[in-house]
């Protein structure tokens, strides 16, 4: 079964950037939120089984944002991307349910590799 | 061209600086895929050195009080842009790549500092005639940062 990428960011060259490199075979990008309020929003319609997450956004912040989209889909694989590069970050953001953790800056193979261990 | 990358660490100051520094370069080397070169440090003539087309800031309190900003000029930030591949070189695009790289100066800063240092989120400012808000009674430390022939400004400005 394919899966369906929907990415989260507040920053327009993210967003665009992981739509364009992504590379996958059976990953299908579906669609793009620009806060974490915006991405609940397009669960509903969108229903992505792979979400890329920033956590620094305007209106609702990512971590708040996971922990609500694992209430509605447990199965749902998240992973974090953010600049914020502290350990304590990344156990927060795996501890409410992201299976990954990337950090930004990012190479184009390093995001491929993490949304592949992300469907492995 | 002198580099802070790998040099001895002689104070506290200095190694707050590189934090950024470094911060700075692996922007360019992991999004860019180029290295830049980081020149010699010099300390602002004037209290409010001059700003480029664009500017990313973050805002330090805590231990030390002040600013850090990555300034560079408009032509720079486009065939950056287009280095990622990129079409849209939109101002709105334009102000989004000064934010990214204020966001791995404030994340860094976060690892590196840690409890010792409340980080802002990054605030974009356009234009060269913008004024900065400056901690009194400091002098700002200038970065330059060349990659091709372009020329950027890292600002340390911590009292």
């Amino acid at each position: 079964m394919g899966h369906r990428l929907m990415v989260v960011d507040d920053s327009n060259i993210i967003r665009r950037r992981i739509e364009r490199v992504q590379d996958l075979p059976g990953v299908q990008f579906v669609g793009a939120a620009r806060n974490g309020r915006e991405a609940l929003e397009m669960h509903a319609h969108l229903r992505p089984t792979i979400v890329t997450m920033d956590l620094t956004m305007p209106e609702m912040d990512g971590g708040e944002c996971v922990e609500q989209l694992m209430q509605r889909d447990p199965d749902i694989l998240i992973l974090v991307i953010s600049a914020l590069a502290d350990k304590l970050t990344a156990i927060d953001a795996i501890e409410k349910g992201a299976r990954g953790f990337l950090y930004k800056p990012f190479t184009d193979r390093q995001l491929n590799n993490a949304l592949r261990q992300l469907i492995a | 061209m002198s580099t802070l990358r790998g040099s001895p660490v002689a104070t506290t100051t200095e190694t707050d600086i590189r934090v950024f520094v470094d911060s700075v370069l692996n922007y360019f080397d992991t999004s860019m895929q180029q290295t830049a070169e980081c020149g010699t440090p010099y300390l602002a003539l004037s209290q409010s050195p001059e700003i480029s087309d664009y500017t990313g800031m973050i805002r330090v309190s805590g231990k030390r009080d002040g600013l850090v900003f990555f300034t560079a000029p408009k032509s720079m930030l486009c065939v950056m842009l287009m280095r990622m591949h990129e079409t849209d070189m939109s101002h709105h695009n334009l102000c989004d790549l000064v934010g990214e790289i204020a966001n791995t100066l404030s994340g860094n800063a976060r690892r590196d500092f840690g409890h010792r240092f409340n980080i802002s989120v990054p605030a974009v400012v356009h234009g060269r005639s913008s004024t900065v808000d400056y901690p009194l009674d400091s002098r700002p430390i200038v970065i330059p940062i060349a990659w091709r022939t372009y020329h950027a400004r890292l600002v340390v400005c911590l009292n």
